[in-house]
């Protein structure tokens, strides 16, 4: 997994705005760069508002660094492929900028859209065709594309993603799973500045799961930035470095993976049969809330954890409480939407 | 990719890590046009086109059988082209001037109308249109590549009739001198340019229904709503195109014109109905055409 060096800080939205001013996340470049900041997408106050008064995204203020796996995480229908659509140009905002690569979308597409591989809403395929010739087409479709280094540029995709075997098939004939391949094929048709991977993973077996999720590390780990949106936590958690959090359609919170999950406040555990005595001995030792549960005992660490905690065990000890296990328990990115929203995660907007 | 050219790149953008190129890439001619022509193998390499260009092909056959077998009374027969038929069992190459006047008003207009108003609707319904505009295609270069790709099948689809009714009409009746509608006699290695400039009239006259088809494939989601939305049209504007007294609008109906490709079998060629065909379709075109880029070019896809 590819780390890059963040001194951002995790930005909340009041209301939806409040994201400028953020320091870069990645070193400058030593040539003055032509994109603003380093950020590979960037929205301000970015909205739409559907014709039957339906509002899908709200305010939106996004940005996306450079070399980043960005996750794009909500339940389903808080304006996560709306979103999307905006950013490819495929529909045009109410009010509010997106930036792809600098450029603003959707004026820009036919400059930034070539350095952009796309899988937005599952794949579509011509069941007519067979996998080959429907990358051939997507391909065609590029006007910047090489039509001489088509036939190998698509083998090479169909290699990439374990489906030349399946090449000449008719495309109806495939599995979901080999469906979702050749989509992530045709993303992949050409060496990306940007992959937008609108739920990758959905319909696939945990096997095919594994197989993307790698599949995007490799990506990322040539410099690609990866836009990934996703209603699974987990699927965020293994794979991006950033994540931006979506709810009914408002920018809930982004930042790195880890200050998100740090977010959810870690909570210390004693594991040991003396509940009764246990509990005291934190409670004495500014340990909050502390619950008492069978053969355990846990509470919130109240001063900065490190310093603390040998001398919390030592004085476990001392008190003659029979120490099973002792540490912190880190949270995970979904404590810290539920701390963050209020709300469980399964709740669609 | 050459090195040069990486390089060159590589000092346009910053790049984290030097194995993803970036930058923009030049577009090409030959990339500009791989469209038009992917979406032409796309249309002929689909089975339903071949299957409509079957009973294209078809339809003179089973004229000229029915001719063959009632030679007795060979008067009968539609609308404009009562004439073709009795002179086919005449001569062979009449067969030709009689399929193509009996498959312009319906069968033709109806196989255009199922390419033309699925070309955009079809790849809506499927979810191909993201893809193809993500790729990016371009809005306004794929509603050409459709139009180009609609203009071929008018041609394939007229030649299927032309082509079938040639070979038929040689095979079961004589060929010879071909006897004019205006009386004149001209020889057969006359007559066949004139079948090639009759079908070449018959298909362009397609020309504005494809592009009513493109327009009305913008419009929807569904591609079996724009197919039948085209095939009715053309079907009712026929209609009117029948009442005397809808004098005033006739002319302007696209299907007014059609049949005056029987003009071109006269001595000397009257081109009047001709050029006044070919005027109003060049009109259509641009009328839907335009409309059609305007729909297309800024609507939203979220299909």
């Amino acid at each position: 997994m590819t780390e890059t060096p963040v001194t951002g800080d995790v930005t909340e939205s009041a209301g939806g705005r409040g994201a400028e001013a953020r320091p870069a996340p990645v070193p400058a470049p030593s040539h003055p760069a032509p994109l603003p900041g380093d950020d590979v997408i960037r929205t301000q106050g970015l909205t739409k508002r559907f014709r039957g008064g339906q509002l899908a995204v709200d305010g939106l203020d996004l940005a996306v660094p450079r070399g980043s796996v960005f996750g794009f995480l909500g339940p389903n229908g808080s304006g996560k492929t709306t979103t999307i659509r905006m950013l490819m140009g495929l529909i045009a905002p109410t009010s509010g900028v997106a930036t792809v690569l600098g450029e603003s979308m959707p004026q820009s597409v036919a400059s930034v859209l070539p350095r952009v591989g796309a899988l937005i809403e599952g794949p579509a395929l011509y069941g007519f065709l067979s996998g080959r010739d429907n990358l051939a087409r997507f391909d065609a479709a590029d006007s910047t594309a090489d039509p001489r280094t088509r036939r190998r540029r698509v083998e090479e995709a169909l290699e990439r993603v374990g489906l030349t075997a399946a090449a000449g098939k008719k495309a109806r004939a495939y599995s979901l799973g080999m469906k979702q391949r050749l989509g992530l094929a045709s993303a992949l048709l050409q060496p990306r500045e940007l992959l937008v991977l609108d739920e990758p993973t959905n319909g696939l077996d945990p096997q095919g799961m594994r197989e993307i999720r790698a599949l995007v590390r490799e990506v990322a780990a040539e410099g690609t930035t990866v836009f990934l949106s996703s209603h699974l936590l987990d699927e965020i958690e293994h794979v991006c470095t950033h994540a931006a959090v979506m709810s009914r359609g408002r920018l809930v919170v982004q930042g790195t993976v880890a200050e998100l999950a740090a977010r959810a406040q870690g909570r210390l555990v004693v594991r040991t049969p003396d509940v009764a005595q246990a509990a005291e001995v934190l409670a004495a030792h500014q340990v909050a809330d502390v619950v008492r549960g069978e053969d355990r005992v846990d509470g919130e660490l109240g001063a900065p954890g490190d310093a603390a905690l040998p001398k919390l065990c030592a004085a476990l000890v001392e008190a003659g409480v029979r120490v099973h296990g002792f540490g912190l328990e880190r949270g995970t990115l979904e404590d810290a939407f539920v701390a963050l929203t209020g709300e469980g995660f399964d709740v669609a907007g | 990719m050459s090195q040069a050219d990486s390089m060159s790149r590589a000092e346009a953008l910053p790049v984290l890590s030097g194995a993803v190129t970036s930058g923009r890439r030049p577009q090409t001619a030959a990339g500009f046009l791989a469209l038009f022509r992917n979406e032409l193998h796309l249309t002929f390499r689909r089975m339903r086109t071949l299957v409509l260009l079957g009973i294209l092909a078809a339809l003179p056959i089973l004229i000229g059988v029915i001719i063959k077998v009632n030679t007795d009374s060979p008067r009968g027969g539609g609308g404009g082209a009562p004439s073709f038929i009795a002179q086919t069992t005449q001569n062979g190459l009449f067969l030709v001037f009689t399929a193509l006047a009996v498959a312009l008003p319906v069968f033709l207009p109806m196989t255009v109308g199922v390419v033309a108003g699925d070309s955009v609707a079809g790849e809506a319904a499927t979810g191909t249109l993201r893809y193809l505009l993500v790729a990016p295609a371009g809005r306004t270069r794929l509603l050409a590549a459709k139009f180009t790709a609609g203009l071929a099948f008018c041609l394939a689809a007229t030649a299927a009739v032309a082509v079938t009714a040639l070979a038929t009409g040689a095979a079961l009746f004589p060929l010879g001198k071909v006897t004019l509608l205006s009386g004149d006699t001209i020889g057969l290695g006359e007559a066949l340019p004139r079948a090639l400039l009759v079908a070449a009239m018959v298909a362009l006259s397609l020309a504005g229904l494809v592009a009513i088809g493109l327009f009305v494939s913008t419009l929807t989601g569904s591609g079996i709503a724009a197919m039948a939305t085209t095939v009715v049209l053309v079907i009712t504007v026929q209609i009117l195109d029948s009442f005397p007294q809808l004098d005033a609008i006739r002319p302007f109906l696209f299907t007014h014109y059609w049949l005056s490709f029987a003009d071109l079998l006269r001595a000397p060629m009257y081109w009047d109905g001709m050029l006044k065909n070919l005027g109003l379709q060049a009109a259509y075109i641009a009328v839907f055409g335009s409309a059609a880029w305007a729909r297309f070019s800024s609507r939203d896809i979220s299909a």
